[in-house]
């Protein structure tokens, strides 16, 4: 056992900070969610260059090769400076997926140039009455001669309105809930009959609905197997929420040392406040939230390469778990102590608020976790052995 | 990072759990099977089961009757006793006094001491608190004063711990009132059972057990020489042998084993036509503690590896105690609404109309809301983490009204 950073894991995260410091403070944030995109492809490029994009893929993908903790480290510090580019959804979700299922010639085509920066990618696979659950789909893919029609609706697409090209998890057999039937195509944006709407998002990221109205594609578009993309997309989404754990953490941090700043220097009957033993309490519980989120994160984040499904989903979802309940107690309270003022836009800490809210009600909240842990085998399994 | 054993770790977890299934006697594997509670004479005599196989003070040196294990295999012996359910063992000799002996006792104590605490031939109390020194223990009153070769001891020292199995105390006395409250504490150890004075009297709790006790000190005589550390240097010893009960407190590996009780006890409660483990509102309710179980497992699993590194403790191990003792408590709470009906009984009751483990869950329940009071009240913990860790400022001094 040893969960102490490796040299070259420090390196990265000095330069990572460094960055954040130096060019992406949350100024640059503020900046970024007034125009329409959100994200800046000039900055995109830049993290091309420094690899950053390329952690988690095979060397024989073009990838570095790393593990998913060092990624997850990277989302670490982007979360303090509510970076905005789309590493989620780019690098975990869409690129994920087609480097694990993807042909040499598809990989060439649409995770190669999003690797270097000059290309950003999203997946389409939430519709409006799935919830939380990833079989639950009614856009259809139909085959007819050659080539595969595509309608339906997708919502809620992170990084849908900016994307060059986008996965989209469409039903080529079965009914709305069935587990088999799913398949995965890779579309450009800009392809006859899909049409993109912009959905601005409470942290002042973006996203995209999609509607696809017999969009046409040919068959080398088709991702990995057909009827069988249920697997790898609950692996993608898994490693989401291990991403969401990892750019939360940053934030939770960000927010809980924001907090016991404040306490220190605001003054109210004529001392800080921060010497109120309430207050003490509150801070200290805090600190213990923050705490396990961090233990919490180690887990998933080393979990997430785990290709045990059921270990994979019960440490993600204890994670995901705490990062929402945990973390919400962080967030809460954080602006409750600093008051009015923690309400106010003009203040970072609304901002670092909203984007820990988003986080924790993407790729399954509370609930939804709660269920699929308890549904596990070794749920049961350990209640059996005694 | 690696959260994984070597091959050589996973063959000495194989070769403590044959060890173990081999040793333990019949009638107390059936006791831990049931996870019924154990009687203190099967505690002394798995003590001593362990003491003749080497094992019974994991985190001694070498030279002093410790088997010589890293960190990681005396957390892996640990995780082993209570996957079997072995009896806890008295912690006040083994993990508490002999430690700080091994650290700053005289060469004669260590000799005196250290022998009887591995064999189990003499077992050990904690004299701290007093009925008006609480959380603010250095308001301690118990009274030592010099006479010859001796401290003639008068004053009262309350939840001494199973003081009424024990043979020997250590305690914390008052030598001087001069100077600040700390700087005239004495730390001493006396023999309970044999010198003039001393009367315990043990608290039946609302666990219905007899867990703590009142120790009275009337002109009780303590030779000199068994005082521990220099006099009214008694502060620092405190402090020090709290070190060694920081992270074991939290209960995090016996929090565990109640977690899968809790699911057994899920899973043989029938509801309707099916058992209770059936209920989904009921498995979400376990599921949240139980991921949660996880979360502070793992802050225990890093203070563990960060130990065997040689490093110190680092600020995530402040938090074992608090919320450690937390999420023990809420499981005994779930295990009483699992049992429904059967959870009010009482341990008095006939041992076939309410079974052993129903009757061991309600008076467990009672008796672990002790966690969050003993060892330092989470309250306490709470102020510790503001000042020590976050750094917050002291609270100004109360204004009178005026």
């Amino acid at each position: 056992m040893n969960f102490e950073l490796s040299e070259e894991q420090q390196i990265l995260v000095d330069s990572v900070q460094r960055f954040v410091q130096n060019d992406s403070t949350v100024e640059r944030f503020r900046k970024m969610r007034e125009t329409e995109r959100a994200w800046e492809p000039a900055m995109w490029a830049r993290m091309g260059e420094m690899g950053w994009l390329s952690v988690p893929f095979p060397e024989a993908h073009g990838g570095f090769g790393g593990s998913f903790m060092d990624l997850a480290l990277i989302l670490e510090q982007l979360g303090r400076g509510l970076v905005p580019e789309p590493i989620i959804p780019s690098v975990v979700l869409a690129g994920g997926l087609i480097s694990r299922l993807g042909s040499e010639e598809q990989r060439d085509r649409f995770l190669l140039p999003m690797i270097e920066g000059r290309s950003s990618l999203a997946l389409a696979y939430a519709e409006r009455q799935s919830r939380y659950d990833l079989a639950d789909c009614l856009t259809r893919a139909e085959a007819s001669g050659g080539a595969y029609r595509l309608s339906g609706e997708k919502t809620w697409v992170l990084n849908g309105h900016a994307a060059d090209h986008i996965v989209v998890v469409a039903r080529t057999s079965g009914d709305q809930l069935e587990a088999t039937g799913l398949s995965l195509f890779v579309l450009d944006a800009d392809t006859p009959g899909l049409s993109i709407t912009r959905v601005n998002g409470m942290d002042g990221q973006r996203t995209g609905r999609l509607e696809l109205d017999g969009v046409e594609v040919d068959t080398d578009r088709l991702l990995g197997p057909a009827d069988a993309a249920l697997a790898p997309l609950e692996w993608a989404i898994d490693r989401a929420a291990a991403a969401a754990c990892a750019e939360g953490q940053g934030i939770v941090q960000e927010l809980f040392e924001r907090t016991v700043s404040y306490l220190k220097q605001r003054e109210q009957f004529g001392v800080p406040i921060g010497s109120f033993q309430a207050l003490q309490h509150r801070a200290a519980d805090m600190f213990a939230e923050v705490e396990l989120c961090k233990s919490c994160m180690i887990l998933a984040a080393i979990q997430a390469d785990a290709e045990d499904p059921e270990e994979r989903a019960a440490e993600i979802s204890a994670a995901k778990f705490q990062l929402t309940q945990g973390g919400w107690f962080v967030q809460s309270n954080a602006i409750q102590l600093h008051g009015g003022i923690g309400i106010t836009d003009e203040q970072d800490e609304g901002l670092f608020f909203k984007r820990l809210r988003v986080l924790q009600g993407l790729f399954g909240d509370a609930d939804h976790h709660s269920d699929r842990f308890q549904g596990l085998d070794g749920f049961d399994a350990e209640a059996r052995q005694l | 990072m690696d959260m994984s054993f070597s091959s050589e770790q996973l063959a000495f977890r194989d070769e403590v759990r044959e060890w173990i299934a081999g040793a333990m006697p019949d009638e107390m594997k059936r006791k831990a099977d049931d996870g019924a509670v154990f009687e203190n004479t099967e505690s002394l005599a798995w003590h001593r089961i362990l003491h003749e196989k080497g094992w019974v003070a994991p985190d001694w040196p070498v030279e002093v009757g410790g088997p010589g294990w890293d960190s990681a295999r005396r957390f892996i012996f640990q995780e082993e006793l209570l996957r079997a359910n072995t009896p806890a063992l008295s912690p006040f000799g083994l993990t508490m006094v002999g430690p700080l002996l091994i650290q700053y006792g005289s060469e004669e104590q260590q000799q005196r001491f250290l022998p009887p605490i591995l064999s189990g031939e003499e077992i050990w109390c904690q004299g701290y608190s007093e009925p008006n020194a609480g959380s603010d223990l250095a308001a301690l009153q118990l009274r030592a004063e010099k006479d010859g070769d001796d401290y003639v001891l008068n004053g009262q020292k309350t939840w001494t711990t199973y003081a009424q199995y024990a043979d020997w105390i250590f305690l914390l006395c008052r030598t001087s009132s001069e100077g600040k409250r700390q700087e005239g504490i004495s730390f001493l150890l006396a023999d309970v059972k044999n010198t003039p004075g001393i009367t315990v009297k043990p608290f039946l709790t609302t666990g219905g057990t007899y867990a703590f006790s009142e120790t009275w000190f009337k002109d009780a005589r303590v030779p000199q020489r068994y005082r521990v550390g220099p006099e009214n240097g008694g502060w620092s010893m405190a402090k020090a042998l709290l070190g060694h009960e920081r992270t074991a407190i939290g209960g995090v590996s016996e929090s565990g084993r109640w977690l899968q009780t809790l699911k057994r006890i899920a899973r043989e409660t029938p509801v309707g036509r099916g058992t209770l483990l059936d209920d989904p509102a009921f498995r979400r309710r376990i599921a949240r503690l139980e991921m949660r179980h996880r979360a502070v497992s793992m802050v225990n699993l890093r203070t563990l590896a960060a130990a065997e590194l040689g490093r110190a403790p680092g600020a995530e191990s402040s938090i074992l105690k608090l919320v450690g003792t937390e999420i023990f408590q809420e499981i005994t709470e779930l295990c009483m609404d699992a049992l429904g009906h059967d959870s009010l009984g009482w341990i008095d009751s006939d041992p076939v109309a309410l079974p052993e483990r129903e009757r061991f869950v309600a008076s467990q329940f009672n008796y672990l809301r002790a966690t969050t009071i003993y060892g330092g009240s989470n309250e306490v913990q709470r102020n510790v983490i503001a000042k020590q860790i976050l750094g917050l400022p002291s609270a100004p001094p109360a204004r009178k009204a005026s």
